[in-house]
C-alpha cells in the first residue's frame, strides 16, 4: 500500500540528502511565484520569493492585506503548490510533490494553526489532539497520552472532555496548536493565529508560541499583522505585492 | 490503517445520531417494506398452491347457467340431473370419477352439541374427484345410494365439535329434521386457501339430499374428475356437447351451463398471485431505492456541512483515500444496520400479517439476503458518490468554506 511506503520513501529521500551537509536550511523558497487563475483573469500572487529558514527560527510575515501572506504559507505548508520556482524542504525538492505525498509530509513535519481555530464540532479537546495521530496510525494507548500530554504543555490539563462550544476562544487555540504539536512536528505554522483573540489572549497564545519554540525547539513560522505580535519572534519578513521586500535578519540564527 | 478508519467513522456515526437515524430510516422502511410483501405473497401463494393440490387433479365443474357466479340467468334455466351425471359417465371417455352433488347447509345436532357445516349429497365419486380419504369407516353402499338412506360421512372439524373425543362411527347425527347414522370420517384436508375450512362438512347420499332437503330432482353442481393425462380442453367439449345434446340446445342458441377447470382457475389464480406479488415487491423495492437516495442526500449534505471538516482533516495529513474509506464505512454501516433493522422488523410484522391475512408465514432467507445485500449496495453506491466529492477537496477551499 502507497501509503505505509511513502513516509519511508520520504524519509530514504531526507536520508540521501542531510549527510551532504547542504540542510543547513530547514526550508529554502527559490524564486517562487504563484499565480491564480488563467488568461485574462490570471492573478500573480507571488511574483518570486527567496526565503531560507534554519532550524529552530521564529519567523513572523507581515504585511498588508492581500500582499501574498497566506498565499506563501500555504505553500510553506505544503497545502498548496507553487506555480514555478523551487522549494526545498530540509534539502530535498518538494514542489513537484503529488497530494497524497504532500499530505503524508504535512502528517509527519509539520502542524498548523488557523485563525478560525478549526477544532472538529461536538468533539472533545482530548478526541480533536487524538486526530492527527490517529492518522499516523497511533496505538489508543500511545495516542491517549500523547494528547494529554500535549494539552498539558498548552496548559488545558483537566479540560480534555470539554467540547469546542464549552471552550473560550483562547482555550479552542490552545486546543489547536495542542493538535498541531502532538506529532512533535518539524514546523509549526500559523497563519493569523491571534487574529480572532482578544490582546490578553494573543499575548498569552504568543508566549506559549515561544515556549513551544525555545523548549520544544519546533519551528515556528507565523502570520500576522500585529507589530505586537511580531515582537515575539526573531525574525520579520515584510510581504509587499508578492515579494519580499525587508527581512530582519536571514542570517542571524535564531537559537544560538 | 482500515481498523482506525473504521474507528473514525463510528465516532462520525455516534456524534451524529439524529442526522444518522434520519439517514437510515428510508432503508428500514424499504427493506421491511420489501421483506414483508414477498414474504406475504410467498405464503399466498402457497396458500393457492396448496389448495389446487387439495381441488385434486383434473377437476371440472359443471353448473347450469352461462356464468361463472349465480344470479345472472335466474331460475329458468334447466338444472342438471342425475342422469346428467350417469351419462357423462357412461359417455366419455378418460374420466375418473363423476359426482353429482347438491349443496345445502344445516345445523347438526349431537347429543347436547350442535353445529352448523355445509351438507354435501352426492355419491361416492365425490371422495375420489374431491381427492377425500376416509380416516374411518366405509363410503355409502350401493343400497345407500340408491334408496337414499339416512347416512352420513362427517368432515374433521364437526366431528371435532360435536363428539370431542369419541369415536363416532354407528352415532346417530341429527341433521336438520332428521337423524342419519355416522358410517364414515373424512381424513382431515386442514384449513384451505383464505381460511376455508374444508372439513367443516357433511356427506349424504344424493338421493336423500333430494327426499329430504330439496324436494326436488335437480342437481346443484356435477364434479368430473379426469383421469391424469386426460386432455381436458377434448374433455370439455365432449361434455359440452353431450349436454348440449341433452339440454336440446338448437345451433344457434348459448350454452345454458358452463364448464369450469379447476386447475386451470387456480393456476391463473396462483398467476395472479405471483404477478402482484411481483408488483408489491417492486414498489418496495422503489421504496428502497428511495431509502438509498434519501442517504445519498444526507451523505451530500453532511459533506457540505463537513467541508471545513474534511479541509481539517486533509490539512492534518489525512490522504484522499483515507476521507473517501470513512465516508464509505459511514455510508455502509448505516445501510447495514438499517437493512438489519428493516429485516427485524420484517420478521416481527410477517407472522402477525400471514395470520392476519390466513397465509401460511414461509421465512425465506434468499430475500432477507437479497435485500440486506441491496441496501449495503446502496450505502456503498450513495455513499461513495459524496464520499468522492469530500476526499477530492482541495484543503485549503475546504478550510475556506463558510
Ligand atoms: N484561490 C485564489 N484564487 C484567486 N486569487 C486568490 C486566491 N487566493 C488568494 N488570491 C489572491 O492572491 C492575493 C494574495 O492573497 P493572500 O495570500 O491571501 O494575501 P494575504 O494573506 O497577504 O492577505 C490576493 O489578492 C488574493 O485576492
Ligand atoms: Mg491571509
Amino acid at each position: 500500500m502507497s501509503v505505509s511506503e511513502a513516509p519511508t520513501d520520504m524519509d530514504n529521500a531526507e536520508g540521501g540528502v542531510a549527510p551532504t551537509g547542504t540542510a543547513a536550511f530547514l526550508i529554502e523558497f527559490q524564486g517562487i511565484t504563484k499565480t491564480y487563475g488563467q488568461g485574462q483573469t490570471a492573478f500573480l500572487a507571488l511574483r518570486g520569493v527567496d526565503l531560507r529558514i534554519r532550524p529552530g527560527e521564529f519567523l513572523a510575515i507581515m504585511g498588508p492585506s492581500g500582499s501574498g501572506k497566506s498565499t506563501a504559507m500555504n505553500i510553506l505548508g505544503c497545502l498548496d503548490t507553487p506555480s514555478a520556482g523551487a522549494y526545498l524542504f530540509q534539502g530535498t525538492h518538494v514542489e513537484h510533490l503529488d497530494r497524497n505525498q504532500r499530505a503524508l509530509l504535512r502528517r509527519h513535519y509539520l502542524g498548523f494553526v488557523f485563525q478560525g481555530f478549526n477544532l472538529l464540532a461536538r468533539t472533545s479537546a482530548q478526541e480533536n489532539v487524538e486526530l492527527p495521530l490517529l492518522y499516523r496510525g497511533e496505538a489508543p494507548e500511545k495516542r491517549h497520552q500523547a494528547a494529554r500530554a500535549a494539552l498539558a504543555l498548552v496548559g488545558l490539563s483537566g479540560w480534555e472532555h470539554h467540547t469546542s462550544a464549552e471552550l473560550s476562544g483562547g482555550q479552542q487555540q490552545r486546543v489547536a496548536i495542542a493538535r498541531a504539536i502532538v506529532t512533535q512536528p518539524l514546523v509549526l505554522l500559523a497563519d493569523e493565529p491571534t487574529g480572532n483573540l482578544d490582546s490578553k489572549r494573543s499575548h498569552e497564545i504568543m508566549e506559549l508560541l515561544v515556549r513551544l519554540n525555545q523548549e520544544q525547539q519546533i519551528t515556528v513560522l507565523m502570520v500576522t499583522h500585529e507589530p505586537d505580535m511580531a515582537k515575539y519572534a526573531n525574525r520579520i519578513v515584510h510581504f509587499v505585492d508578492g515579494v519580499v521586500s525587508s527581512d530582519s535578519g536571514e542570517e542571524t540564527p535564531a537559537c544560538s | 490503517m482500515f481498523l482506525n478508519t473504521l474507528l473514525l467513522a463510528l465516532r462520525e456515526i455516534r456524534r451524529n445520531l439524529m442526522r444518522s437515524f434520519l439517514t437510515i430510516l428510508g432503508i428500514v422502511i424499504g427493506v421491511a417494506a420489501v421483506i414483508t410483501m414477498v414474504t406475504l405473497g410467498n405464503g399466498a401463494t402457497r396458500a393457492v398452491a396448496e389448495q389446487i393440490s387439495s381441488l385434486g387433479s383434473n377437476l371440472l365443474i359443471l353448473r347450469p347457467g352461462q356464468r361463472l357466479g349465480p344470479g345472472r340467468d335466474g331460475v329458468s334455466v334447466p338444472r342438471f340431473r342425475i342422469a346428467d351425471a350417469e351419462a357423462i359417465s357412461a359417455q366419455i371417455a378418460s374420466l375418473q370419477a363423476v359426482a353429482p352433488v347438491v349443496n345445502s347447509g344445516a345445523t347438526l345436532v349431537a347429543g347436547n352439541e350442535n353445529w352448523s357445516s355445509a351438507i354435501n349429497g352426492t355419491t361416492n365419486d365425490y371422495l375420489v374427484a374431491g381427492n377425500w380419504t376416509l380416516a374411518t369407516g366405509r363410503p355409502f353402499s350401493e343400497d345407500e345410494e340408491k334408496l337414499g338412506r339416512a347416512v352420513c360421512i362427517i368432515g374433521e372439524t364437526v366431528r371435532a365439535k360435536l363428539f370431542s373425543q369419541q369415536n363416532p362411527i354407528g352415532s346417530p347425527l341429527r341433521v336438520k329434521n332428521f337423524s342419519c347414522e355416522i358410517i364414515g370420517l373424512l381424513a382431515s384436508k386442514g384449513q384451505g386457501a383464505m381460511g376455508m375450512d374444508q372439513d367443516d362438512m357433511v356427506m349424504i347420499p344424493i338421493r336423500t339430499a333430494q327426499r329430504r332437503f330439496t324436494g326436488n330432482q335437480n342437481v346443484s353442481t356435477i364434479m368430473v374428475s379426469m383421469k391424469d393425462g386426460a386432455d381436458s380442453a377434448r374433455v370439455i367439449a365432449q361434455i359440452g356437447d353431450l349436454m348440449r345434446e341433452r339440454r336440446k340446445l338448437a345451433d344457434h342458441e348459448e350454452d345454458n351451463f358452463n364448464i369450469q377447470d379447476t386447475k386451470q382457475i387456480a393456476q391463473t389464480l396462483s398467476g395472479a398471485i405471483g404477478t402482484l406479488t411481483t408488483m408489491f415487491g417492486a414498489v418496495a423495492a422503489v421504496s428502497l431505492l428511495v431509502g438509498g437516495i434519501g442517504i445519498m442526500n444526507i451523505m451530500l449534505v453532511s459533506v457540505t456541512e463537513r467541508t471545513r471538516e474534511i479541509g481539517i482533516r486533509l490539512a492534518i495529513g489525512a490522504l484522499e483515500h483515507e476521507v473517501l474509506l470513512q465516508f464509505l464505512i459511514e455510508a455502509v454501516a448505516l445501510s447495514a444496520f438499517g437493512g438489519l433493522v428493516g429485516i427485524i422488523l420484517a420478521l416481527i410484522a410477517c407472522p402477525f400479517l400471514a395470520n392476519l391475512m390466513q397465509v401460511p408465514f414461509l421465512f425465506d432467507p434468499s430475500i432477507n439476503f437479497l435485500s440486506f445485500g441491496f441496501s449495503a449496495a446502496i450505502g456503498v453506491i450513495f455513499g461513495y458518490m459524496p464520499a468522492r466529492k469530500a476526499a477530492s477537496l482541495d484543503p485549503i477551499e475546504a478550510l475556506r468554506h463558510e
